[in-house]
């Protein structure tokens, strides 16, 4: 329970002290809210922009409004986007859900894919197939995932007009072009992880290929697909699962730059839409929100190491 | 490995002749907009008609100065900091290490995107330097170091943990060396080479990232040319001439494929145990 607790203790630091750095940076970036709203509006006199600056409580020094800021957040109050003109909560939802989504189907692709592959490439170290997952794995580390989207959208929408280049959805809003619209950006991020997924797990299958327990299973007669499965495969999943529980936290906000390629409406090009529109409010829930993902995820990697390793529950 | 330096000598190579041979980078032809290939304009022309080859070889020359004035920078932050916290140990270590996982903890991309937003002008940056090519490289490069050094602390932190009770560095401190002297004479020279790996192989993640900041508008911006603005160009222009996407892509590809491979092969060659992973 103490491990839990510090643990806790030291992911709020984090996202406290984020939060307060990103409060200030906020502050420099070009532009400024009420510059916005006197631009928006040409009737606002110079009174009426001070009077607004006094509402906002842009007239006090940032680390002030900071805590502010936090106080209404303990009473959990996220504030109100700008730029989406609704309670930063309800314009976070959607977002999050569409960035799951994609999240979810693209990881599951890329696992479906490259553990078998790493599987069948730790069985003949050196072979052909091995060689190819080292060049891929490479490949897959070295290549900008914007332009792989961006060569997709080359050949599947635009030379070959067999699939919408970006959005979420046809305006008639039917499930089937739904579908059609997710295979571009899966199949990018499902691509671009093929090959760390399978070298990982080729990695993870020969380190446990040399132990004992593996000569143990094979000398008492068990075949040799229940050693690979049984003994071999449950053991070398354990690394697995935690960089996959790591890597889970940061494609909630690692997902943004596809997001933009392909016009996906999920957090992070929330994110960069807020920060770029000058949306004080939206972007800090939306920077806070990914950081916590992002811890949230390497916790979950250590608790599901420990839940599933009784060798360091005895520890 | 070989192919990694390889492919990095043919770039550089390429960059060396480029401008001998090729027009120059920002004359613009508006009669021959999205020209295709031909003797001139060996790779056609982009959408305000520039010499695509030139300008890919002006964005490599300043995607370069970034990765490595970054990869210097985030080296040096990163082994000061491995090193104080390898060699005094105690609260030092602990307030380093918890810093360095804080950071590490955090969400890169948006991270990096709320610094390279940050205007020059309220920083109190005079006008005239904010467009010069050396201040867009040294912005860059102090963002992304900022994040970037956490590698190399820790693989520094764990390689004087490893070294600091050799026989050598106790009669260093026998001889009344300074701590400073120390870290900087004995044990430094001791812990370089996984130093030079880490920085060869974070090269390659330098490339990728500010071509991704260059592509969302805020890393090197127009009209200087980077791979990764020039990828911006060519998606508006993605129906009318997708062509243009292609060679700046494969260019970032190229270079980070060869500074990995080379990384990987230093770190086979430098510490042969890692080999069989």
């Amino acid at each position: 329970m103490g491990v839990i607790a510090s643990r806790l203790l030291q992911s709020l630091a984090v996202l406290l002290t984020m939060s307060f750095i990103v409060y200030g940076l906020m502050g420099l970036m070009p532009g400024d809210p009420i510059d916005l709203m006197i631009a928006a509006d040409p009737n606002l006199s110079s009174a009426d922009a001070a009077r607004l600056k006094a509402l906002y409580g842009l007239d006090k020094p940032w680390t002030e409004r900071w805590g502010r800021w936090l106080a209404r957040l303990l009473q959990g109050e996220l504030g109100y986007s700008r730029l989406y003109a609704r309670p930063v909560a309800e314009a976070m939802a959607p977002a999050l859900l569409n960035t799951a989504i994609l999240m979810a189907t693209s990881l599951g692709l890329a696992l479906a894919v490259a553990l078998p592959l790493g599987i069948l490439a730790a069985g003949r170290p050196g072979s052909m197939l091995d060689r190819t997952v080292n060049l891929l794995a490479f490949a897959s580390v070295s290549v900008p995932v914007f332009w792989l989207g961006l060569m997709l959208i080359v050949v599947f929408a635009v030379t070959l007009g067999w699939l919408p280049a970006g959005g979420m959805a046809a305006v008639t809003g039917d499930q089937g072009g739904r579908l059609a619209h997710m295979v571009l950006p899966v199949s990018a991020l499902a691509l671009a992880g093929i090959g760390q997924y399978a070298r990982h797990m080729r990695a993870a299958m020969l380190a446990e290929a040399g132990h004992d327990y593996i000569r143990t299973a094979r000398a008492k007669g068990c075949s040799p697909s229940r050693v690979l499965v049984r003994h071999q495969l449950r053991n070398a999943l354990l690394p697995i699962v935690t960089i996959v529980a790591l890597e889970v936290g940061g494609l909630f906000s690692g997902a943004l730059i596809t997001e933009t390629v392909f016009a996906w409406p999920g957090m992070g090009r929330l994110i960069y839409e807020a920060v770029m529109g000058n949306d004080f409010n939206l972007a800090l829930s939306g920077l806070l929100l990914a950081t916590a993902m992002t811890l949230a995820g390497s916790a979950l990697a250590d608790l599901a190491y420990w839940r599933l390793d009784p060798r360091i529950r005895r520890q | 490995m070989r192919a990694g330096v390889l492919i990095l000598l043919l770039l550089a190579l390429a960059a060396l002749l480029g401008p001998l041979l090729l027009p120059e980078p920002d004359a613009m032809d508006l009669a021959a907009r999205f020209a295709p290939p031909s003797p001139d304009h060996p790779l056609g022309t982009d959408e305000l008609g520039r010499d695509l080859a030139a300008r890919l070889l002006q964005g490599g020359r300043i995607s370069l100065a970034v990765a490595l004035a970054t990869a210097l920078l985030a080296t040096i932050i990163g082994t000061a900091i491995g090193l104080v916290a390898g060699y005094h140990g105690g609260l030092a270590d602990a307030a380093l290490m918890r810093l360095t996982d804080g950071v590490m903890a955090l969400p890169l991309l948006p991270l990096l995107i709320v610094l390279a937003a940050a205007d020059p002008a309220k920083l109190g940056v005079p006008a005239d330097i904010q467009g010069s090519e050396s201040f867009a490289v040294a912005r860059l490069a102090a963002i992304i170091a900022c994040v970037g050094w956490t590698t190399v602390a820790r693989l520094v932190r764990a390689a004087t943990l490893s070294v600091r009770g050799r026989d050598f560095v106790r009669a260093a401190v026998a001889m009344g060396a300074s701590p400073s002297r120390i870290m900087l004479r004995h044990i430094l020279p001791n812990v370089a080479s996984p130093i030079v790996v880490a920085a060869t192989l974070s090269v390659g993640h330098i490339i990728l990232i500010e071509s991704a900041l260059s592509f969302l508008g805020l890393g090197i911006r127009p009209p200087l040319a980077s791979w990764g603005n020039m990828l911006t160009g060519a998606m508006d222009a993605v129906w009318s001439a997708p062509q243009l996407a292609v060679w700046p892509g494969a260019a970032i590809f190229l270079t980070v494929l060869g500074f990995n491979l080379l990384g990987d092969g230093l770190q086979r060659s430098l510490n042969p145990r890692s080999a069989s992973t």
